[in-house]
């Protein structure tokens, strides 16, 4: 379903990876390995089209990903480094407002479900700039709870998690993953989910 | 004739045929450049009206044509590298603004100074002089858009919507500044507005429009190879060049 | 979708009430501060009055473009918003009518007294909130190309004068234009026409050159 072609990224004067070829069909799962700096976080923004590549295409289910673009967007869901969390907004809201920006729009009582379910109850009506690092990843996670797109880009969706947190996010992936779901991600903790097919990438 | 013209779109073919070019367009901008200013200086005849200072205008009126011109042509190219992905066309925009601005600027500075004998101040906010300004201030955002920028993929792009948004409001500011000097009667005497002009005038004035032409080729030409060789340095064929010595 | 995210913006900026009102104040502060240059003669002010009230909004609405994307784009929520499938140029138009609304509105709506700082009479101060509310818009559009294009760069705010001034100067003349028209006593629709014009193709053409701005920022 999801398939890289002889991929390239260069940034600035350095080449960061060539020739990157994989295939994802559904209820697969790629982890990206790699050093810092290998290119993981450039590889999974272009996997996002949000950047293009210096060579190569990127196709889902036989079409090119730069034909598609909101089609793609629709199966889509990243969450990157940055949590897109808004200080000024509560919880719920930043919630509800991000999932709406990807096209799903979520009741209060679905979007106070998903916090209780990434153990934010009692948080709801807190402003996102009281929460701590791992709170604010857990909002940005829990959307991965109330929208139901096919392809999950997760980067590094395990930073600044506790044990708790991490066992969560397991049992979610292999959810999704059992549903035929894909799901792409970097991380350097070890975490073992169960899917049908596993792809390791590495980059060097 | 089959030319292939995709070989030329290539920067290494691209940055070989520009060299052999630039010698030609050198020799002819500095041979028509000799003769439009001997022409203007001292075959064509004193203005009776405006007296010596008329003569101003074989250097002033093609720097202004120019100027917009090359503004035009920028952004062509601009908005060809944007559309089409095309690294040469994005650099051969890069290239152009530098000249453009300079010659923004020497229409600016000869309308200053035919302005002071005929208006008695170096400086009237008439409707051309003011575009002109305008327009160098175009360049100039053009410019510190694409210096502000490290990444040279971003920056031609970037480089190409301002010089797309700027290609649509040239128009547009054009004629408001005439609107707006009409309407404060500004100065009426413009310093293309030469009643009758002289043919000798004329054959001076497309002579030196022709010698802008080549020279802004050749300059041109000159910047758009130090660019790819700077873009591309880490490339084979650039690396061969060096070994042969040739850089 | 559009009002959605407007209403989105416009949450935020209730909950960062200071932001509105700083660029009011310097709006305040910039109109008032020409009496005191040039002096209190009043007719010499009442002749200045329009174009003085026209720079400084159009300082006041650059000041604060840069605020129209560099919050979104350092949380990480403007990488969400090219990845959502609603159409990005919707989405930016949303944002750049929430611009308005959070800073052109409370221009327009301080402007008449200013106006009587400097002695304007009473119709020539609703010509000066007509020009406003049709011009501001513009700024805040064409303003978000700027924003959009020096978005994470150095000294961005500064560069973004270099970039959308130039391009302010049509609203610039017609929307002073129309006020001095008016104290002349002769028509001004022409000019109000124009600047309708104006925000129409505006609104038309921005949204995407926004969007595509974004896009190369993003990369």
């Amino acid at each position: 379903m999801l398939q890289g072609i002889n991929l390239a990224c260069v940034r600035g004067d350095r080449r960061l990876f060539k020739a990157v070829n994989f295939t994802l069909e559904a209820g697969g799962l790629m982890q990206v390995h790699g050093p810092n700096g290998s290119g993981k976080t450039s590889l999974l923004r272009i996997l996002c089209g949000l950047s293009s590549p210096a060579l190569g295409e990127i196709n889902w289910c036989g079409a090119s990903i730069r034909d598609l673009k909101g089609e793609y967007f629709s199966n889509l869901t990243y969450i990157g480094h940055l949590s897109g969390t808004k200080d000024d907004l509560t919880v719920l809201e930043n919630l509800r407002i991000s999932s709406a920006l990807a096209g799903e729009h979520v009741s209060e009582i679905q979007a106070r479900d998903a916090l209780m379910r990434m153990g934010l109850n009692g948080r709801e009506f807190l402003p996102a700039k009281v929460l701590s690092q791992g709170q604010r990843r857990r909002v940005a996670l829990a959307r991965l709870l109330v929208c139901k797109t096919k392809l999950w880009i997760l980067d590094e969706p395990l930073a600044a998690l506790d044990v708790m947190a991490v066992q969560l996010i397991q049992e979610l992936l292999e959810r999704h993953l059992a549903e035929k779901g894909l799901v792409v991600m970097t991380t350097h903790q070890a975490i073992d989910v169960a899917a049908i097919s596993t792809v390791h990438l590495r980059l060097t | 004739m089959a030319i292939n013209w995709y070989k030329y779109a290539s920067p290494a073919s691209f940055y070989a045929l520009a060299g052999k070019m630039i010698p030609f367009f050198t020799v002819l901008a500095i041979g028509l450049l000799a003769t439009g200013l001997y022409i203007g200086f001292f075959v064509a005849p004193t203005d009776f009206q405006q007296g010596e200072a008329y003569r101003i205008i074989f250097i002033h009126v093609p720097a202004a044509w120019m100027s917009m011109f090359l503004y035009v042509i920028m952004a062509c190219w601009a908005g060809i590298g944007l559309a089409f992905n095309t690294r040469l066309s994005s650099m051969m925009a890069t290239a152009i603004a530098p000249t453009g601005a300079m010659f923004t600027f020497l229409a600016l500075w000869t309308g200053s100074l035919w302005g002071k004998p005929m208006w008695g101040t170096w400086w009237v906010w008439d409707a051309r002089l003011t575009s002109e300004l305008i327009l160098l201030f175009l360049y100039i955002g053009f410019m510190s858009l694409q210096a502000a920028i490290d990444d040279p993929r971003r920056a031609d792009k970037a480089g190409a919507i301002i010089a797309l948004v700027g290609v649509i409001n040239i128009p547009i500011i054009y004629f408001s500044v005439q609107w707006w000097n009409t309407l404060h009667q500004g100065a009426s005497v413009s310093v293309t507005q030469a009643p009758t002009m002289a043919s000798i005038m004329l054959t001076g004035m497309m002579v030196m429009v022709f010698a802008s032409w080549m020279y802004s080729i050749a300059v041109i030409l000159k910047r758009v190879r130090s660019i790819i060789l700077e873009r591309e340095r880490h490339t084979v064929w650039v690396a061969e060049l060096r070994r042969k010595g040739a850089l | 979708m559009l009002f959605w995210i407007i209403q989105r913006d416009l949450l935020l900026a209730i909950r960062r009430r200071s932001d509105v009102l700083t660029t009011l104040f310097f709006f305040v502060i910039v109109v008032s501060l020409f009496p005191l240059s040039v002096g209190p003669e009043m007719n010499l002010l009442r002749t200045m009055a329009p174009g003085i009230v026209w720079v400084a909004a159009l300082l006041a609405s650059m000041l604060s473009l840069g605020r129209l994307f560099s919050s979104d784009y350092l949380d990480g929520t403007l990488e969400q918003m090219l990845l959502s499938p609603q159409s990005l140029s919707i989405l930016v138009l949303g944002k750049a009518l929430a611009h308005w609304l959070v800073t052109g509105v409370p221009l327009v709506l301080m402007a008449p007294v200013l106006g009587i700082q400097y002695d304007l009479p009473a119709d020539a101060l609703f010509v000066l909130v007509m020009s406003l509310l049709l011009g501001t818009p513009v700024l805040s559009l064409i303003g978000a190309i700027g924003a959009a294009l020096t978005l994470g760069l150095r000294g961005g705010g500064v560069l973004v004068s270099l970039l959308v001034l130039p391009l302010y100067i049509p609203v610039l003349i017609f929307g002073a234009g129309a006020v001095e028209a008016n104290m002349a006593g002769v028509s001004y629709d022409a000019h109000l026409s124009l600047l309708g014009a104006f925000l129409l193709v505006s609104l038309v053409l921005a949204p995407w050159a926004i969007a595509a701005s974004l896009r190369v920022s993003m990369e």
